[in-house]
């Protein structure tokens, strides 16, 4: 923004931002030395782990002095919190802060621009802060249909009236943030809230969520940004960084999420749509607390990479028994590819399993299929042999059989 | 064609890419279900022009390239569907400006990643032009009978199974694309299949909605039940049992919302889809299929009686007398593709061309055997990579030592020769390196550089016919022939050439025979008696170390004979000296040197007054 608002308001207005991001790794104590205006001014603290409404979960801290805020950060840093949103609620751990000059202000603007699939919206109200929810009734709109730019509207009379001298101000702020929305693609941009002093815009708490397919276009606007993890989402484990090494090293995708390392049902599913629905049905049916993990691999995916994420699973899926000695499933699924050559993505997995028959057998693993699409024909028989050939209870299914069938097949069989 | 149809048995599109195979699988439907006339009527190709050739049945056919969208509208104006197979850096560009156009009225953007922002303004331009866009992110769709989009319905053999080349009752929409095919397979398997399928893709915001296509099913009267795949996140759904609710939907819909395993993943996890991700608790999975399920919609309790429910409803609706008994027509064969039948085992051919000494058709290219990375990590050097590449040996040290010392002594002998003159006249004249250098290697022959071969088949043919050094001398002044490789402009017996001198040394040292050389050198004694610059010289010199080197290497006097004669070992010379053309080359070029003109005042004019007449 500090590189941005200037051009987009023709150098009217400018934004000097003295913020620190402290994460685990940050050395509290370096921290003054590195950034000496945290000595001299007054300060806010906030988590930055893409929530909002930190106001009313008690996680702003405003107004303080640099020992106080980091006798705060010190006192949150790694701990588990649950916060209310409007979705609901989420438990998570707090690892970064933000800690930013504390600006004394008496009027807290809010402003906020939104997405929708024919128009764009802007939102304003005078009433901005942590209560914004509830004087939403305050807040008025001006939609920007699709094939139109923020010049052909009104921005100034859509404001209210209570602005008074600064409409203009306002009105002109608004226009320069909404052309860098625009600009940078964002999907989300919230300031709230936002201060004006001495005629020019003071930020001082803002949402915002950027589309990460435009990083081609937007490499050298965005700089090095790393889009963090949703809050409330573990930190990866191993195996879960592992695929996302592989998924990252060619064109087709690799996914994985661990649920549950007790669950006893393992989902080896190719494509994103059809994951997505083994998943629901093992739910659906009931068995959720079964459900070990969330996962999918497409895109045609090499023999070897199909090899190296079939490999990762069963190494998780065979760490230990059942406690109660009840049977594994292998579910690998799919439905019928458009061009995912079956026998070929087939080969990675038996030679995975072949590597990992012994681990199965002792696990007490039984694996069931069902895949269609071109060469499926010969992908399911060389399944049904490599069953025999290693003694491991293989049900091989193709397209003339409902694609979850094999759920109910497994989940009923206990 | 009625405004809610996008294609029918005429429709003619082009595909923007280079993707003959898609346009092949295009084509093979469209010969199967009999249409009179190919439905690609060309490629767009920024990348260049001319044709493909791509099979009609078993006939092959040309189809034309165009380098613009402006170029092939003009060219056919008949066409108006677009494939759109850019990537999504350029997909959104091409896909406006070819909404832009007069002919074009529907577009399908194959590409995932285009930003969310250029689809909307997509989908907006494509409302105010009355236009249709399918996708990002999609394979796109199938209307059996009449067209099909690119890589849509998999293979052939999956469209004969599932009976997608006639159209049927249901009028199919999906998010996702890869799971169109599974849901077409479950259309055919519980109904008399679909009248036309497609996925809209699973961004955010796709060009259009499930919905877009539902009312466009809502107003054909050949579809009498709609079936609809939807997804967590967005608020598709929610518009749809609002359409049911308002009575703009009213025939029979079978709708599943997926992506009920949300709620019990932990934080947001991001499924393969952009748009699939609940926002809100009104756009899970749970609560659209509700809000479908008490609009009126027909909803399952699972995936898994999806089918069921689909079949229900159409059995109904066959009982009530809506759908009528459709007859099967027959399907003409479609050839197996060659390369298919070769990977199936059921074919087989003589092939045009063999190659012994290298393949690249592995992971890892190879010379003879030896990977490439394997050449560079042991160290085979040029010598080694010469054994591997001309000898198709894995040569001991000494011999890939001894190659490459003759590289070295015949890169360069100076401007003046013949080659090298020739390539420095050629640069001059303004001409690039390979003309330069070519016009100095097409003087290498007999009397340039060839006494390596010459001296190599004389000598050898005097020691194999038991010749004693002066018997030779002598047979070969009978036969009234030089003796290539003898005699030097400078050096003598007591002035001798150095490089000479190394090559024997190192021969002497290394080889464990040497019998050619100990021929030459006696002869050497012979001739040095009458003139004593009639020395053993360079060419003469590489000519019997190499024929000594080979019979080391175990090659039989007749096998060396036959190398002689294809010109081996002029090979070393051509290869060695070819540096020094290049050398000549560069040097030229960097001194800007002008056209080379022979000076008059070199030449001798000596042309008759006239021609002698003939007559």
């Amino acid at each position: 923004m500090a590189q941005a608002l200037p051009e987009f308001s023709g150098g009217k207005f400018t934004y000097q931002a003295d913020v620190v991001l402290i994460g685990p790794q940050t050395d509290l104590d370096n921290v003054p030395e590195e950034h000496p205006w945290v000595k001299k001014a007054k300060l806010v603290a906030k988590p930055d782990q893409l929530f909002g409404k930190r106001g009313k979960n008690n996680l702003l801290y405003v107004n303080k002095s640099w020992g106080e805020v980091k006798k705060w950060i010190q006192e949150r840093m790694n701990k588990k919190v649950t916060i209310t949103q409007t979705t609901g609620q989420t438990t998570g751990v707090l690892t970064h802060f933000l800690v930013e000059r504390f600006v004394p202000h008496d009027r807290e603007y809010y402003v906020a621009l939104t997405t929708h699939r024919d128009h764009d919206t802007i939102h304003f109200s005078t009433q901005g802060g942590v209560d914004i929810e509830e004087v939403w009734d305050t807040v008025v709109t001006l939609g920007i249909p699709m094939l139109s730019s923020i010049e052909e509207m009104d921005v100034e009379g859509f404001l209210p009236d209570e602005l008074g001298a600064e409409k203009t101000t306002v009105a002109e702020f608004i226009t320069a943030l909404y052309k860098l929305f625009v600009d940078y693609h964002f999907t989300y941009l919230e300031l709230n809230p936002f201060t004006l002093q001495k005629g020019s815009v003071v930020p001082l708490d803002a949402v915002a969520k950027l589309d990460d397919y435009a990083s081609y276009q937007c490499a050298e606007k965005w700089g090095k940004i790393k889009f963090p993890q949703s809050f409330g989402m573990p930190q990866p484990t191993g195996e879960e960084d592992y695929v996302a090494e592989l998924d990252e090293r060619t064109g087709a995708s690799l996914k994985l999420t661990l649920l549950n390392l007790q669950g006893r049902v393992w989902n080896l599913v190719a494509g994103g749509g059809a994951s997505v629905i083994y998943a629901d049905t093992v739910v659906d049916l009931g068995f959720a607390e079964e459900l070990a993990m969330y996962g999918e691999y497409s895109g045609d995916p090499s023999t070897e990479l199909t090899y190296e994420y079939t490999k990762t699973i069963l190494k998780l899926m065979t760490k230990q028994k059942d406690p109660q000695g009840r049977p594994k499933y292998l579910l690998i699924g799919g439905g019928i590819a458009n061009f995912t050559d079956v026998a070929k993505t087939f080969t990675g997995i038996i030679q995975a399993i072949e590597e990992y028959a012994d681990h199965l057998k002792k696990t007490n693993v039984k694996i069931y299929v069902r895949r269609g699409g071109p060469n499926y024909k010969e992908g399911l028989a060389k399944m049904r042999k490599m069953g025999e050939r290693l003694g491991l209870p293989v049900e091989v299914y193709g397209p003339e059989t409902h694609m979850t069938k094999i759920v109910s097949m497994a989940l009923e069989e206990q | 064609m009625e405004e809610y149809e996008l294609f029918d048995r005429n429709t003619k599109a082009f595909i923007h890419g280079t993707q003959e195979r898609a346009a092949q699988r295009m084509l093979d439907f469209d010969y199967l279900c009999q249409r009179d006339e190919p439905s690609v009527a060309g490629f767009i190709t920024p990348t260049g022009g001319g044709y493909y050739k791509l099979f009609w049945g078993t006939k092959e056919i040309r189809l034309p390239r165009y380098t613009s969208i402006d170029q092939a509208v003009k060219a056919h104006p008949e066409a108006d569907v677009m494939v759109n197979f850019a990537s999504e850096r350029s997909s959104a560009e091409s896909t406006m400006e070819a909404l832009e156009t007069d002919t074009i009225r529907t577009v399908i953007m194959i590409a995932e990643g285009v930003p969310e922002r250029d689809t909307r303004r997509i989908a907006a331009l494509a409302q105010k032009k009355k236009k249709w866009v399918i996708g990002p992110a999609t394979v796109g769709g199938i209307k059996p009978g009449s067209f099909k989009i690119g890589n849509a319905a998999g293979t052939m053999e999956n469209i004969k199974d599932t009976r997608l080349y006639r159209p049927g009752s249901v009028g199919f929409v999906s998010v996702s694309g890869g799971l169109s095919n599974e849901g077409y397979n479950i259309c055919h398997r519980n109904s008399d299949g679909i009248y036309e399928g497609y996925a809209v893709g699973g961004d955010v915001y796709p060009a259009t909605t499930l919905l877009d296509h539902l009312l466009r099913y809502e107003q054909n009267p050949r579809i009498k039940m709609m079936v609809c795949l939807g997804e967590v996140g967005g608020t598709d759904e929610l518009e749809i049992a609002e359409a049911i609710r308002s009575g703009r939907i009213t025939k029979p819909l079978v709708a599943w919302v997926t992506g009920t395993c949300a709620k019990m993943l932990p934080g947001q996890v991001q499924f393969g889809h952009a748009g699939a991700k609940a926002d809100a608790a009104e756009t899970s999975a749970e609560a659209k299929n509700r809000a479908l399920r008490e609009a009126g919609a027909i909803v399952p309790q699972s995936f898994d009686d999806f089918g069921e429910k689909i079949r229900e409803t159409y059995e109904q609706l066959k009982a009530e007398g809506a759908i009528e008994p459709l007859e099967e027509p027959s399907v003409p064969h479609i050839p197996m593709d060659y390369r298919q039948a070769v990977a199936e085992g059921l074919v087989r051919r003589p092939t045009n061309f063999i190659s012994t000494i290298c393949d690249e058709t592995g992971e890892i290219h190879n010379y003879c055997g030896v990977p490439i990375d394997e050449v560079i990590e042991k160290g085979y050097g040029i010598g080694g990579v010469i054994g591997l590449l001309w000898f198709k040996k894995d040569l001991p040290p000494y011999v890939r030592e001894f190659i490459e010392m003759v590289l070295q002594i015949v890169a360069d002998h100076g401007p003046a020769v013949s080659g090298a003159h020739n390539t420095i006249v050629t640069a001059r004249a303004g001409k690039g390196l390979i003309e330069s250098i070519i016009s100095g290697i097409v003087t290498i022959g007999p009397r340039f550089g060839g006494a390596v071969n010459g001296a190599a088949k004389h000598f050898t043919w005097g020691l194999e016919n038991n010749l004693l050094p002066r018997e030779f001398v002598d047979a070969m002044k009978a036969k009234n022939e030089r003796i290539q490789g003898i005699g030097h402009r400078i050096h003598s017996v007591e002035n001798p050439d150095e490089r000479v001198q190394i090559m024997i040394n190192f021969a002497r040292k290394h080889f464990p025979r040497t019998p050619l050389l100990d021929y030459a050198l006696a002869v050497q004694d012979v001739t040095t008696m009458k003139k004593n610059t009639l020395i053993l010289n360079v060419d003469g010199c590489i000519g019997v170390l190499c024929v000594d080197m080979l019979k080391n290497l175990g090659y039989s006097d007749q096998e060396i004979k036959e190398m002689i004669d294809m010109g081996f070992f002029n090979a070393l010379f051509i290869l060695g000296r070819t540096i020094g053309f290049m050398g000549h080359y560069f040097d030229q070029k960097r001194l800007k040197t002008g056209l080379y003109r022979h000076p008059w005042d070199d030449i001798l004019y000596d042309v008759p007054d006239r021609p002698e007449k003939v007559e």
